[in-house]
Formats: structure tokens, sequence, C-alpha cells
């Protein structure tokens, strides 16, 4: 798995030409330049205005610069903006949040992992056929599974509990994990596994010992995909937990969806920027472990 | 990938059968079961609760003669197509061009993925409001002097699913990028040279070599994809809330407010059906050529 | 052992908020969220907090109306982990939950208090029972029944405010010419549907609203008054075009701010004027029933009790049911909210001008049930698509729109 990092292009191989002004880089540079144009815009807009005063936002123009910059809308939304009688802001629902990730995504990592280890390696009679319900489940509507979930949650006892939504959150993030570790898992060379076994080693003793170790790319993969998409979720934390666990995504909602008097665009942006801070932070960060780990194995199968 | 060593006795096989229950109890239980059940009782009249008192196809006339479910079939339809479409073809090229040993790869490649980790929601706002024609690009155009510029997808129902799937690419197309990158990162540089020797123009050798040996990475992409479109739902609420009027519905939106709001579980449930339906029609097929007749090589 | 003792400081902390009689904390689920509806629900949790049995008011606002908040209060009462206390619009939302014996009885405290009594019209009280026995508190009466108009617009315009409909189309063009908005109105399905239940009470008057949306009579939904009706709502619909918003309390701004000249909506909207600084009679004025058929309609907010295990709890929900019907907190929280006291014996003095209009029209009788109390969610989500879809429509014709509804009306349950 190591990550073909170097591999040629349709042009010579070895140091890069010379001349910077090709026709063929003019192209593309130019063509990168304007889509991430396109793909920065939408950021630019929410930096800015959530930089202004509601005055400046009324006059207009949303692309243009803050003439007077004010946090004022960042200490709003993180402290003080109301949802019916709360008026602290997003900050209630910020330790909820990492609350509910942390054990999520552990938890969802580490019984798809084994999931793609037992489907790649030890492949039973039927696991064909469970997989590919998974799979199936991959597509079933969220909504849809709402109120079985409901009542499965009910006659297990975990119904508004903190536990009732990391398992939820184990069972919807399982299709599409479960599918890169086995995808993974597949792409390791045999022999090791087939050594393993050769040595005596049992199905966990191989998992720990052997594949764990050689899986540091796709658990990245796996963190930062189960991060992103329980940070945001707001359905199921809100149906299946109370107010005192609602994630930082119910306080954005509420915030966004309350209007007093005029729309604050400039608070909603920046109680926007804050709730996506966190995933942001881990791509900005991880962007580069994030392509080494999906090219480690999440493409084979 | 090889066909391991099968043991032989079945009892040696337990511990992965047994570390494989959380999936098979998923599978089983909420996926195959709560799909089942969604579908006994779409043939119910269920309100608000679920009850069983048998109406046999009723809501399904209904659903097939509400104008609302289809419209957002087509919407979904429509949205489908141009967002498979144009996630695999943007998400190509760009991985393509990244792929040129060019300068800034970290930095573009940031700025093309780092939309996946906002929400759906957030999405919508934030191009909600650029689309916005009051205040967003529209009013900015028309500032800088082209008085007639007219572009205001949110609010004209003839184009308003193009409103949104120009804010579900933004999001969206990052990933498939990262994808498409690393499957280019692991085609062996030897096809290439090939390639050169043998004269092949280049446009040639990524359409019948390079993509034909990247059917696994197109496999996980045409997954989560196509995932994402049957299930789109967030991104209307966010951006459009169905609007203008009933034009930019889709089916996941018609179950919930039918389900919740409509307080008329079954008719959702029978939409949902349906929905669950057209994904089998496409599944199972792969199913077959995944699983089925041919031997793992 | 301090792992043990700290373990028991921990289970000892976790369990006397719910033990402890000096603080029982009820949770209260809720969609007001807008300027004048939390203000209005504060006062409430004011008096609950300050009952003198140490209550206190955990306050659950889910924003984004009622779409977004009843899913989430039906599944938490129905997955066995309900909140204290939650609002409903009364009527046939909450019908189900109380015939699976998910919420409490009320009754016994209704008849100690003399709620019926304290009740001007007893049929207020109806949508809040179910087998002669009473589940919910009525916290106000509200009426959709109102044109709300910005005097200014028309007055700086040289227009005479008008005082029905009628005048109110015939005005519009002029104010188009200004560049205008003659009619403000959300996108919203509710307000699109709201304001088509609006007119038709106006409009074709109170029997033939009721034949329709009562008797479930497809023929008069398809009759000529109705179709008259839909002339009037298609004519309306082109007097919309340009409210490019969501929220009804946008649309109400515009009309504040003068960017549009008037619009339907129910009495809440006074709430956004008022807040706004806003004088009825003066800067804005409001139409009962449009002008043309002065009346006021009685749909209404209301709280529903849900059964709960822990008896103290329970205890509170009693308590927090006659706070919510006492005088004092209907007044306070009616004054805040822009609607009706549901009991008449209280002293509203300092009501504005459009609230006491609409006491008045109370106190003569001039009532009519709303949609909410006759029509199952089910009918009215029908008919909430179908006028989404007509009032954002250009090609829709008012001919096949009436066709439509009079399907959905036939096939209602």
């Amino acid at each position: 798995m190591d990550p073909v990092r170097n591999r040629v292009d349709g042009g010579p191989s070895g140091p890069r030409p010379r001349r910077r002004f090709s026709r063929r880089n003019i192209f593309i540079y130019g063509t990168l330049f304007v889509v991430a144009v396109y793909y920065l815009l939408p950021l630019y807009v929410m930096i800015v205005t959530s930089l202004k005063g509601m005055p400046e936002i009324r006059l207009g123009n949303i692309f243009s610069p803050p003439v007077e910059i004010t946090f004022e809308p960042w200490v709003k939304a993180w402290a003080e903006a109301c949802t019916g009688l709360n008026c602290d802001g997003l900050s209630r629902g910020f330790w909820n949040s990492v609350r509910i990730t942390v054990p999520s995504v552990f938890l969802s990592i580490a019984v798809a992992s084994v999931n793609g280890y037992a489907l790649a390696n030890w492949r039973f009679r039927g696991a064909d056929i469970f997989f590919t319900i998974l799979i199936f489940g991959a597509f079933i509507p969220y909504q849809v599974m709402l109120y079985p979930i409901v009542i499965i949650l009910r006659e297990i006892g975990l119904y508004g509990t903190l536990w009732g939504l990391v398992l939820v959150h184990t069972i919807f993030g399982m299709p599409i994990l479960t599918l890169l570790f086995r995808n993974y898992f597949t792409s390791l060379p045999e022999e090791l596994f087939k050594a393993a076994r050769v040595d005596g080693a049992g199905f966990w003793g191989i998992y720990f010992r052997i594949m764990l170790p050689m899986s540091l790319p796709i658990f990245v993969v796996a963190i930062i995909l189960q991060v992103t998409g329980i940070w945001n979720d707001f359905l199921f934390g809100v149906i299946y937990t109370k107010p005192d666990l609602y994630p930082m995504t119910v306080q954005l909602n509420n915030i966004v969806n309350s209007v007093q008097g005029v729309k604050e665009y400039n608070v909603n942006m920046a109680a926007t920027l804050l709730t996506g801070l966190v995933p942001l932070v881990i791509y900005f960060i991880s962007g580069k472990l994030f392509v080494r780990g999906i090219a480690a194995g999440a493409v084979k199968g | 990938m090889a066909q391991y060593p099968r043991p032989v006795q079945l009892f040696r096989n337990l511990n992965a059968k047994i570390a494989a229950i959380p999936m098979i109890v998923t599978a089983v239980v909420i996926f195959a079961g709560g799909t089942i059940w969604t579908v006994v009782y779409s043939f119910t009249n269920s309100k608000l609760l679920p009850r069983v008192k048998w109406v046999g196809l009723d809501q399904y006339e209904r659903l097939w003669s509400t104008s609302r479910w289809l419209i957002s079939i087509e919407n979904l339809m429509i949205y489908g197509v141009c967002s498979l479409i144009f996630s695999l073809v943007i998400g190509f090229m760009l991985a393509a061009l990244l792929d040129q040993k060019i300068r800034f790869e970290n930095t573009f490649r940031s700025i093309f993925l780092f939309p996946f980790a906002l929400s759906f929601i957030v999405t919508g706002l934030v191009w909600q409001w650029i689309l916005n024609p009051d205040f967003g690009v529209q009013s900015v155009i028309r500032e800088l002097g082209w008085e007639s510029f007219s572009f205001d997808p949110l609010y004209n129902p003839n184009i308003v699913i193009y409103g949104i799937l120009i804010a579900g690419l933004w999001q969206g197309t990052g990933l498939i990028m990262c994808l498409m990158l690393a499957g280019l990162r692991g085609i062996d540089e030897d096809v290439w040279k090939a390639a050169r020797v043998d004269g092949i123009p280049v446009w040639k050798t990524y359409l019948f070599i390079i993509i034909p040996m990247m059917r696994p990475v197109f496999i996980t992409t045409l997954v989560i994809i196509a995932s994402g479109i049957v299930r789109v739902y967030d991104l209307v609420v966010a951006q459009t809330s169905g609007g203008p009027g009933i034009a930019s519905e889709v089916p996941a939106k018609y179950v919930y407010d039918k389900m919740f709001l409509g307080q008329n579980l079954a008719q959702g449930f029978a939409g949902s059906t349906m929905m669950l339906l057209s994904v089998l029609i496409v599944l199972i097929p792969w199913a077959y050529l995944e699983f089925g007749g041919k031997k793992r090589v | 052992m301090r792992l043990r003792t700290m373990i028991a400081a921990l289970a000892a902390s976790a369990v006397l908020p719910i033990t402890g009689a000096q603080a029982t904390d009820l949770e209260v689920t809720h969609w007001w969220t807008s300027g004048g509806e939390a203000a209005a629900v504060a006062e409430f949790a004011k008096a609950f907090d300050n009952d003198g049995a140490g209550d206190h008011w955990v306050d659950g606002a889910i924003a984004g109306s009622g779409g977004v908040a009843r899913p989430i209060m039906i599944s938490r009462i129905t997955g066995g982990d309900p909140m204290g206390a939650t609002q409903f619009n009364h009527g046939r939302q909450a019908e189900e939950l109380v015939q699976a014996g998910l919420m409490r009885d009320l009754t016994d405290l209704a008849d100690k208090e003399g709620w019926r009594d304290a009740i001007g019209d007893p049929k207020l009280l109806d949508s809040c029972t179910l087998d002669g026995k009473v589940y919910c508190v009525p916290v106000n009466i509200h009426s959709w029944q109102w044109l709300w108009l910005n005097r200014h617009v028309y007055e700086d315009n040289g227009l005479a405010v008008p005082t029905n409909w009628e005048e109110f189309v015939s005005t519009a063009p002029a104010l188009r010419e200004k560049g205008i908005i003659p009619l403000a109105m959300g996108n919203q399905p509710w307000q699109s549907s709201g304001a088509f239940n609006v007119m038709a009470i106006a409009l074709t008057g109170v029997d033939n609203f009721l034949a329709v949306n009562r008797d479930k009579d497809a023929e008069v939904a398809a009759g000529p008054a109705y179709a008259r009706l839909f002339k009037a709502a298609a004519d309306a619909r082109d007097l919309r075009q340009g409210s490019n918003v969501q929220d009804w309390n946008q649309a109400t701004s515009m009309v504040i701010t003068g960017k549009a000249a008037g619009q339907i909506m129910g009495d809440w909207a006074q709430g956004e004027f008022a807040v706004a600084g806003k004088v009825a009679g003066v800067d804005y004025d409001c139409l009962p029933g449009l002008g043309t058929n002065p009346i006021v309609s009685t749909d209404g907010d209301a709280f529903y009790f849900p059964k709960l295990d822990d008896p103290d709890k329970s205890a509170a929900q009693l308590r927090l049911a006659s706070v919510m019907f006492s005088k004092e907190a209907q007044v306070a929280f009616n004054l805040k909210k822009g609607s009706m006291p549901i009991r008449t014996d209280v002293d509203l003095a300092q009501a504005n001008a459009c609230m006491k209009k609409g006491i008045a029209l109370l106190k003569e009788g001039k009532i009519a049930p709303s949609t909410n109390q006759l029509l199952s969610p089910d009918t009215s989500g029908q008919i909430e698509d179908l006028m989404t879809e007509f009032w954002s429509s250009d090609s829709m014709s008012a001919e096949d729109a009436q066709k439509r509804y009079a399907e959905i009306i036939a096939n209602a349950d």
C-alpha cells in the first residue's frame, strides 16, 4: 500500500518541464484556478458575511469585503443567539457533539473494520448475501428507517440515550465503511495472511497483529468520513436524543431557522462556520493522508 | 484476490462468524427487517401510529396520482442523471489535471475537497444565498452594468433543480476527485510508458486503457454517488424547501412529509417502497455480476 | 475508596434534581421561536418557575415551525421518552396519540378549576376533548382571518387605505406601478393553504366553508361559489408576484418596511408589528375576515401532557396546566403573542385595537372553526401541496386547481 506517489504523466518523466508558460501549463493551471474559484467562493462569502454588520449586509454586494470588521456575529452565534428561551448560542451543543462523535466514530469503525476483515479474509457461506444487503442499506433513505428504529430502540431500552444514538450512527455508517475496509483488506498481499495462518494465528490474532498495523491509511479515511458525517448529523441527533444531549447542529438549525425580526445573515454564517470548524480543520490538516488512505486501498476491490 | 484455503471444519470459522454478528444483525434486523416492515405497512392505512388495517393497493394508487410525487420522481431523475454524469466527469477531469505533476497539488486538492466537510444544511444555506437574485450573483452582475442579466435558478420553477445540482456538485465532487486521483495513482506507470511507445494519444490512453483499469474505483464511486442521490433530502430542505411551489420536491422529502407532517405513515411507506424497489432493480444485477457466476481471479 | 465515593457522589448528583422536592424540572417542547412568540412563551415559563412549588421550566424549543418540531415530539412520545409537556395545534394532530393512551387525562383538573365555564364558548374546549375527556390545555385563540395593511404605503401614494378585499384588489395596480408588491406571502406550504382558507371564509361565507371542510361536500367544492373563490385566488396569485421569501415573518417584515402593501396572515403577525414599534390604526391596519366578512376563526395552540412515570413530574404537570390556564398567565401570554385569551373572564384593557376587534367578534359569536379542527393532517397536507403548487405556478388554471381540490375533499377522511 505504498501510495504510488510518483507516476508519469503524459509527458516525459524526469524533471519538471522548463517552460513555465507552455500552452499546456496555462491550460492546466487556468482550469484549476477557475475551478478553485468556484469552490472557494461560497467559503469566501461565508467568511466575509460573518464579519459584516447587518446594515452593511443590507446595502448589498455579498462579495465585497467588509468595510468595518466586526466579530460580534461570531460572539453572538457562539454564546448569545436565542432559541425560544435559551440564549446561549452554539456553545450548548459543542460538548454534546464531542460526546456523541467520539464514541460513535470509535464504535462504528471498530465494527466496520472487523466486518471488512471477515468479509475479505474469512469469507464464510452467505457472507456475500449479508454484504449485498448491507450495500442495499446504503441506499435506504434515512427517513424511512426513522420509525422502525424508534421502536427498536424503545424495545431495547436505549431510546433517548447517548448509546442509542451511538448505535444508530454505527448502523448507518456500516455499509460504506464495510465496503471500504473490505476493499482495503482484499488488496493486502495474501501471502501475509497465509503465512500467519500457517503459524497458527487465529482470527483475532491476525486482525490485531497483522491487519491493524498495516491499515493506518484506511483508518484515517474512515475516521475522516465518520467524523464529518456524525458531526454534521442533525436528524438522528434530534430524533433519538433529548435536549440535554442535542448536538451542535440542532442549535445551528435553531439559530438559522429562528427568525427574530429580520434574518441575521451574519450570525447565520458565523454559526455555520463555527459548526463546520471541526471537520474543516480535520480536512485541511489531514488532506494528504486522506488521499493516501484512499489511494492505498479503498479503490481496489 | 485469491480464494483463501477454506478450513474444512465449520467451527474453525467460528470466530469470524461471531465477529460478523453485528453486521449480520444490522443487515437482517435493521435493513432487511426494516424494509419488510415498511413494505408490509404500506398496504395498511396507518396514520400517525402503525396499525394493521389492510387497504390493498390504495396507498399506491394515491401515490401515483399525486402530482407532487410525480414531480419528485422527475426531479430525482434529472438530478440523478446530471449528478452522476457531472460528478464522474468533473471528478475525473480534476483528478487527471492534478495528476500532471503540478505545483500546489496539496492546495488545490484541499480546496476541492473541503466542501465535503460541510453538511448539506450548510451547503444549502450558502448557495441559497449566493443564488438569491436580490443580493447574490444576479444583483452583482447587474451592478456591473449588465442590466438584463438574469440568473435566479432558485426562483424559477423550470430550472430550480439545477440550482440544487450546482450546490450538490460543489459539496460532493471533491470526494469523487479524491477517489479518482487515488485510482489514477494506483495505475502502474509501465502502462503509460507502453502507451507512449505505441504512440497512443493521451486522451485515448485515458479513455480506453486507464478508465477500464479503474473499474473498482468506479464501483466504489458509483455506490457513493448513487446512494447520495437516492437520499437527497437535507440539501433541498435547506436550499428551497421544495419550492418554488413544489418544483424542487424530491421523493425522500415526500416520504418524510407524508409520514411525519401529514401523519400518514402508510402513504410515506408506499413512497419509500417504490424508492427501495428502484434501488433493488439496480442493485441486484450488480450483486449478481460481483458475486455470482464468475470466480474471483 | 475514592473511586467509590466519587461514583456515589455522581450518582447522587444525577438523582438529586429528580427526587428533590424543591426543584422539579419539566421539559416543555414547542416551536415558538420568532421574536413575539419567544417573548410570549417566556411569560409561561416565568409563571411556572414562580408557582411556589419550586418548579422549573426546561425549555425545549425547536425552530422551524411545526414541520420540523412535530416529528421530533411524536418520536419522543412514541419512543417512550416523553417530555413533560408539549405544544400542538389542538384539533386532530394529537388525536391518535390520545387514542393510544399516551396522553394524560386532565378532566379532573378541568372540572375542579371550571374550565368549561371560564371558556366563553364551550365549543373551544371540544377540540381538546375526546370521548368526553379533556386531554389538553387550550392556551389561546388564534384567528387566521386577517388582512394586514401598511397604512403609510397607501397614504404616501395618495390612495385610500382599503377597508375590504375588493378595495385592496382594486388599488393593487396603482401600487405595482410604484414598485410595491401588493400582497406579501411566504413560500411555506401552510401559508399558501392558510391564505386560501381565509379567502374561502371571507369570499364564499361560512356555510360554504363548513360544507366543504366539515361535511366534505365535494359538490360544493366543485360548485360555482368555489369557482369564484379560485378565480379570486388566481388574481391574488398575480398580486403576490415578487414576494420571494420563505418565512411568514419575513413577509410581514416586507409589509412593515413598506416593500409590500398587505399580507393575509393570522393574528400572530401582530407580534411582529409590535416588536417593530408600530401602532395599530396609525402605522398599520388589520381587517378581520379580509374586511369583507368580519369573522374570527378559532384556531389555537394547546399543550398536551404525555403520561410520565415519575410521580413528582406528574404532579408538576398538573401545576403547569393550571398555571397556563390561570388568569394572570393568560393575559401576560396573550398580550405578547397577539392572540386572544381562551377565557372570557379576564381583563384585557391593555389589548390593542386589532385584538379588541377580534374579541368583539368573538363575543358576538362571529366565529368559524379552523381547518385544523375539521381536517385530518393528511388531508390538510394534500391541500397544502395543491395550494403550494397553485400559488407559485403561472400555468395552473383556477379550474384545474378547483377540480383537484374537489377530488381531495371527496376522498377526505
